[in-house]
């Protein structure tokens, strides 16, 4: 506690009284008006660091590159190129496809884990969350890294396995394949999924369980229509929470995917490095989160379920 | 009649399952240590022997703590601006019912599920356009960023989760606002805090996207990795930074976690701390 814990009360509430005399006076009378200048530094954070930025972003992506400038005539010539040359929409599709296989791999893979974890563990559950997670809390790269280690032609499989005398020869598919980005992604989001996954499995009330036992249910059918209909809230997190970072994913597909994989982040990038065309890149940021907003929003649809029920 | 305990009777093949899948969660990361150590400049098998030449190589080089205090100063900044921020909002949402707060709060997560590189795209244009030199500072701006989501979550469920009749005894003896605050608020969520400080300390020193579009110059830990990942040659004393970095990281997530559980109550005490 603070050095003054030993002051009379009296003092304290004459202390109190001088005090209230302060302009804040004003807030006190008025709590949700102060509830709302509180949480106004926050939100204006976020207004100037991403609401801002990004509506200049999207009036940046209808000028064009002039040399070294920008002309900022308004015109839709990077969306009309975006549609109608076909490398953009390939990188794009391309980065749906690997992000979408990422992330149903990790759901499905993660979901016995977290059932596991909620269901099965007894003691020490808090241990085992702090382990499943832990991974996560480190950088990004790092993760990515490791499994350039693991993947490569060099790599920790390859010479690992020749080393005990199960191959002869390095397997050259490891590294620089859309299998190594995905593998790569499946293992640096786990987290992403389990815990969403985890919190929807705990908060099952077993007496549903009970309940469907008793009435002759065995354990498949009591996992298709209790278990399982009631973690889906659990499951749309953990699916969009991977889904969405993943398609601008730009490390990974960087570092372990080859020639064959390039995802477009990198294309995002070489607009605003090498190419120097940055209404090109804004344009084709703009035109990645439309896709994935409309991919959010259909999914959601189609699952009945609100963003806003998911994230909070 | 069925026995309860029939629904959650040990399964043998989902506890082998969870095993193999903690194994394919650390074995790639237990990998960078052991290679670290390894005396070649080859990351591979068989091993050749156990060295600690990387390590001495990376404690002699000036570019590296460059890079390591560039980090630590953004990661400080960040952390407690983020989490001063964040104590604002739990508090306001703790006590007050706002109308449309899930909405704020929906808003304040947006950085969790927005692709970074367009959050970093999208301040880079912007900073370009009013004429903003990039350095540390516009990498800090990034950071609070992606931080303040992490702030928000960590704190929220601490200023929910106390006894708020201890305010009102406070404020029945006569205490103002600030003071009730500081000398019974405080104390009681002061874990959570250390715990939010620490999380977004580590998520700004992990943090790449932003450092990678706003730095400018100036390196951080993760850019200067990043720009030795072309030189295969490099690769040991990466490995052996990347050691370091991981130890660091792990024991401060130890230590958040720990503090973050300091006299939770018991409801609350099962969902993590850090990811909402």
């Amino acid at each position: 506690m603070t050095a003054q814990a030993d002051i009379p009360f009296d003092r304290l509430a004459a202390r109190a009284e001088q005090r209230g005399g302060r302009p804040d006076r004003f807030f006190f009378s008025r709590p949700k008006l102060r509830g709302y200048a509180m949480v106004s530094p926050a939100v204006l954070l976020m207004t100037i660091g991403i609401l801002g930025p990004v509506l200049v972003m999207i009036v940046m992506s209808f000028w064009t590159a002039d040399g070294f400038g920008f002309n900022r005539s308004i015109t839709s010539a990077n969306f009309a190129r975006i549609v109608h040359e076909p490398i953009f929409m390939t990188f794009l599709l391309r980065s749906f496809w690997i992000a979408g296989i990422a992330t149903l791999i990790t759901v499905v893979l993660c979901y016995p884990m977290a059932y596991y974890v909620a269901f099965h563990v007894k003691q020490r559950k808090m241990l085992w969350i702090i382990l499943m997670t832990l991974p996560f809390w480190s950088s990004y790269l790092i993760r990515v890294f490791a499994w350039k280690v693991i993947l490569g032609f060099e790599g920790a499989i390859n010479t690992g396995l020749m080393a005990v005398g199960l191959i002869d020869q390095p397997m050259e598919f490891l590294l620089y394949s859309q299998t190594a980005v995905v593998i790569t992604l499946c293992h640096a989001w786990a987290a992403f999924a389990l815990l969403p996954l985890y919190i929807a499995l705990e908060s099952i009330d077993r007496s549903y369980l009970e309940a469907a036992a008793d009435l002759g249910d065995g354990p498949v059918k009591r996992f298709l229509r209790i278990t399982l209909p009631l973690s889906m809230p659990g499951v749309i997190a953990a699916a969009l929470m991977i889904f969405i970072p993943t398609t601008g994913d730009y490390i990974t597909a960087y570092l372990v995917g080859g020639p064959d994989s390039p995802m477009i982040g990198q294309l995002i990038y070489l607009q605003f490095g090498v190419i120097n065309n940055w209404p090109m890149g804004a344009a084709l940021s703009v035109t990645l989160m439309l896709w994935v907003g409309a991919i959010i929003f259909a999914f959601t649809k189609l699952t009945r379920a609100r963003l806003v029920d998911t994230l909070v | 009649m069925s026995d309860p305990s029939y629904i959650e009777r040990p399964n043998r093949w989902l506890t082998a399952y969870a095993l193999g899948f903690m194994t394919f969660l650390y074995v790639p990361i237990l990998l960078i240590p052991l290679f670290s150590v390894n005396d070649s400049i080859y990351v591979k098998f068989p091993l050749e022997g156990f060295t600690l030449e990387w390590f001495v190589q990376l404690w002699h080089r000036d570019t590296i703590w460059n890079a390591f205090y560039n980090s630590l100063r953004v990661g400080v900044f960040a952390s407690i601006i983020t989490t001063t921020l964040g104590i604002f909002v739990a508090i306001a949402i703790a006590r007050h019912r706002l109308p449309g707060q899930s909405a704020i709060i929906v808003f304040l997560m947006l950085p969790m599920i927005v692709p970074g590189i367009i959050l970093g795209v999208a301040l880079l244009i912007v900073l370009n356009q009013i004429g903003i030199q990039l350095s540390l500072l516009t990498v800090t701006i990034g950071h609070l960023i992606i931080c303040l989501p992490f702030s928000v979550a960590t704190l929220l469920p601490r200023f929910q989760g106390f006894d708020r009749s201890m305010e009102e005894a406070s404020a029945d003896l006569g205490e103002t606002g600030f003071w009730t605050f500081w000398r019974v608020t405080f104390p009681i969520v002061f874990p959570g805090i250390v715990a939010s400080l620490i999380l977004t300390f580590l998520i700004s020193f992990d943090e790449f996207f932003m450092a990678f579009f706003l730095g400018g110059s100036e390196a951080t830990l993760p850019i200067y990795m990043w720009s030795q990942l072309r030189f295969p040659s490099e690769f040991p004393t990466i490995l052996a930074l990347a050691t370091l970095i991981l130890l660091f990281s792990y024991i401060l997530v130890l230590l958040a976690l720990w503090f973050g559980r300091i006299g939770l109550v018991k409801t609350i005490e099962d969902k993590p701390a850090g990811v909402a």
